[in-house]
């Protein structure tokens, strides 16, 4: 006789066809139904698609949304992201706490409601946010917070939490949240009128090499941040040899205080679509796959529809446009909480069902990528950009931006302004500008790029956004004046320990450090040479860490000691009476001190 | 004749073959750049990031970055040698080395490695963890607090034993090894003639009943510093 266990394994396994490549979907699904992966689910998981326990264990304990340990029937994941705390956090926090008689971790006695905390959820423009379990609640306030935990007592049913529904396609029947889109500057990408099917049409009327080419006369380079050539990294995928290719679209965007695409996913899926689709015929790949940040599932029914009506529009599928050789379709791959994942080689194993650590390089994506077949990853608006690109032609793209950095940018804005929410901007634009149009006054700093970009101060904000000067992925997080910018620094810190993979030694440890040492500054234990000694070893982690969450980990600290260094130095004293302001007498004693008075341990 | 390519290194020309690895032309020329993942024969893994050079100016693990022709790497300059100091002193404050007390010390590739960096003591402090260890095994013990995250047992053991023994689970300074049964070490195929025991250049995986069969004074690094000569690892300790 089978336990309940053992036959949803094996259903769940069964409905991936018995694809370990979809050991990601296969763990979502039991932690779903049964509140975690349990060891003995890891062992039949295991024997069910013939992989290793420690693959199943290792993906189990990689992901935030996976647990081995039960966790309670509803997940409220609270996001603790600098912009939620600029905003309330703490107070939330408290209500969820004192209205659930739990601490943050815990589990309430019924098994019912477990509450954690989350890093950055993508509503920035909206914190504080939380997820309970798939849906989106936001502008939280301390009475929000108790409304929610008594619907979730009375029904259980966080779908039911969504009283008011958001704007554009956020009230769609199958999204249904109360997420809001705020697009405060609508430029000539998000304004153009969409002609389904347009862009494949002109597409499919040239050749291949032709539409790479027209990617490079627009000179598209990627907007997830690094700003590569598109169409360069189109025509290595197209070169390398191999029978089968593929098109990864990266919507997993996680860099704190970035939620563009998830404006993009909701109101332009059709043009996201399109440019991947695009992308497939360019480089010669008949299979597309988006990654979809695991925060983002409640866009996944929505935007499967979208596919199936593309497939019933015959703009996926075979024969597309008519044309005998151009085959495409897409699958939507669900995350489980990773950061690192964005990455994308990172991603690329997310995909295949793995851990998210990042691989070594090279071999490139384009060369040895999904599967070991040649790859493309391109970010979810370079991908709609695309599809605009073949709209109206390369001309006209390249009417906006600056020489190096062509086209205009969507811009995620939050923290300190009036008007927080998406802007599209041409590339070139200062900060000031940008600043002045989301009404931000006497502001402090900006987070440009988020945590993984640089704090600049307001002798900065003549600066251009563009790839020539300030590159961004598109997040500025707006300090106002009497914000705590080490404290900020120290926050960010926090989220790349939690996030980093550990593969390789700066990051894994170097990031521990760093953040232990920026507490320690803050706590006013700190003496001016382990400044010294933070620039040192943040410049370690930087030069030596393996992918690019170490390479850029130690911006928060770095950048924001390069501009504001006498906050710092106001912080730090010499030691004193002989020893070291970092020696804590009575941590060091304390112990002692508690044995000799009979005390617990610890 | 295979065809071969010129690199430099800390001004030196060397010949490589195109393919290789910085690393593996530099062993091949005799020329020593410190290391602790890498170990011959396995899939090379860049992680400890100790072998770190410069090559044309950008930093790149040398055990995993192909040559090319004319690429100039440098290896041996204060700056990469102090970024190796403190990468070595990182991995000592994350775990639970105690030197004096551990049976591999003078045969630890970790311990070899800080005295040919001229580490006395890390600047940084210790994190000291709370790690598990697995003594399921009648004839090997996995101490984690002496592991240092290289993959050589997990490698070893999948490419020269084919079997499947260690994974890795967790993520950040949560990162562990991990055997490949609910059970621990005990459960799997695990076996003291395994490679992946060797493998180890710390004191985390190791046969159980031998660890003072060479007395402290007699070992691979109480003769000659590592990376002298030879590269090759410290000999197994076997009954």
């Amino acid at each position: 006789m089978s336990t309940e266990l053992e036959c949803a394994v094996a259903e769940v396994c069964a409905s991936v066809g018995g694809d370990r490549t979809r050991l990601l979907d296969v763990t979502r699904a039991l932690q779903g139904r049964f509140g975690c992966v349990s060891p003995q689910a890891m062992d039949l998981v295991a024997r069910a698609l013939g992989l290793p326990r420690t693959t199943v264990e290792g993906v189990v304990s990689f992901y935030s949304f996976l647990s081995a340990a039960p966790k309670g029937r509803v997940v409220i994941r609270l996001c603790d992201d600098v912009v939620d705390r600029l905003y309330g956090y703490e107070r939330v926090l408290s209500a969820f706490c004192a209205e659930l008689g739990i601490e943050l971790g815990g589990t309430t006695s019924d098994g019912a409601i477990t509450l954690e905390r989350t890093a950055c959820i993508g509503m920035s423009d909206q914190a504080p946010a939380a997820l309970v379990d798939d849906v989106v609640v936001t502008e939280l306030s301390s009475d929000k917070a108790r409304e929610v935990v008594a619907g979730l007592r009375e029904h259980m049913d966080p779908r039911r939490l969504v009283r008011r529904l958001g704007d554009g396609n956020n009230a769609h029947p199958l999204e249904r949240s109360m997420v809001k889109n705020q697009i405060q500057r609508a430029g000539p990408f998000l304004l153009a009128e969409l002609v389904r099917g347009e862009a494949i049409r002109k597409a499919a009327s040239i050749s291949p090499v032709e539409v790479i080419r027209a990617v490079k006369t627009a000179r598209l380079r990627g907007r997830g941040g690094a700003g590569f050539p598109t169409g360069m990294k189109w025509e290595y995928a197209r070169a390398a040899p191999g029978e089968r290719k593929y098109v990864v679209c990266n919507a997993d965007e996680g860099e704190p205080g970035t939620f563009k695409d998830r404006v993009l996913l909701t109101e332009l899926p059709d043009r996201v679509f399109a440019g991947m689709t695009i992308a497939g015929y360019a480089i010669g790949a008949r299979q597309g796959i988006l990654y979809l940040r695991g925060e983002y599932a409640y866009l996944l029914p929505f935007l499967e529809d979208v596919l199936a009506r593309r497939r019933a529009d015959g703009l996926l599928g075979r024969n597309i446009s008519g044309k005998h050789a151009f085959e495409f379709d897409i699958r939507i791959q669900l995350g489980a909480g990773a950061y690192v994942c964005g990455e994308e080689t990172a991603l690329l194993s997310s995909c295949e069902g793995g851990r998210g650590d990042p691989r070594n390089r090279p071999p490139f994506p384009a060369q040895h990528g999904y599967l070991g077949c040649p790859t493309v990853v391109n970010n979810v608006e370079t991908l709609a950009c695309v599809t605009r690109i073949l709209e109206a032609g390369p001309a006209s793209f390249c009417e906006y931006g600056s020489d190096q950095s062509s086209g205009t940018k969507l811009l995620s804005l939050s923290g300190d302004c009036g008007r927080p929410g998406v802007y599209e901007v041409p590339f070139g634009i200062s900060l000031r500008e940008v600043l002045a149009l989301a009404n931000a006054r006497d502001t402090a700093a900006v987070q440009v790029g988020g945590p993984s970009g640089q704090m600049v101060g307001p002798a900065e904000f003549d600066r251009k956004l563009g790839f020539e000067d300030l590159a961004t992925g598109g997040a500025l997080v707006v300090f106002g004046p009497g914000r705590n910018l080490v404290e900020i620094a120290q926050r960010y810190l926090e989220f790349f320990e939690d996030e980093s993979c550990g593969y390789c030694t700066p990051c894994r440890v170097g990031n521990v450090l760093l953040r232990r040492g920026l507490e320690r500054v803050l706590a006013g234990r700190a003496e001016p040479a382990d400044l010294a000694q933070l620039e040192s070893l943040g410049q370690t982690i930087k030069a030596t860490s393996r992918c690019g969450l170490g390479q850029t980990s130690p911006n928060p600290l770095l950048s924001s000691l390069q501009r504001f260094r006498p906050l710092y130095e106001a912080l730090v004293r010499p030691g004193s009476e002989g020893r070291r302001r970092s020696f804590d007498l009575e941590r060091a004693v304390g112990e002692a001190a508690r044995i000799r008075t009979g005390g617990r341990h610890g | 004749m295979a065809e071969t390519l010129t690199i430099v290194l800390d001004g030196r020309e060397l010949s490589a073959r195109p393919g290789q690895t910085i690393l593996a032309a530099a062993d091949e020329a005799g020329v020593w750049i410190p290391r602790l993942c890498h170990k011959g024969g396995l899939e090379p893994y860049g992680g400890c990031r100790v072998c770190v050079v410069k090559a044309n100016g950008r930093p790149v693990a040398a055990c995993t970055q192909p040559v090319s022709p004319g690429l100039v790497v440098e290896s041996d300059t204060p700056e990469l040698t102090e970024q190796r100091r403190i990468l070595v002193e990182l991995l000592f404050v994350e775990g639970n080395h105690f030197c004096m007390s551990c049976e591999k010390s003078g045969n630890c590739e970790l311990q070899a490695l800080a005295y040919r960096l001229g580490i006395a003591a890390p600047r940084f402090e210790y994190l000291f963890p709370a790690r598990a260890l697995d003594a399921s095994h009648p004839d090997i013990l996995l101490d984690r607090n002496r592991c240092v995250l290289c993959a050589r047992c997990v490698r070893s053991s999948r490419e020269l034993d084919r079997k499947q023994v260690f994974g890795f689970a967790g993520r950040g300074a949560g990162r562990r090894i991990v055997a490949d049964a609910a059970n621990g070490l005990a459960g799997t195929q695990a076996h003291s003639d395994d490679h992946a025991l060797d493998a180890c250049p710390v004191g985390a995986l190791v046969r159980k009943r031998v660890g003072f069969a060479v007395p402290v004074g007699a070992r691979l690094y109480d003769q000659l510093p590592i990376g002298s000569g030879s590269t090759a690892a410290a000999p197994a300790e076997k009954p």
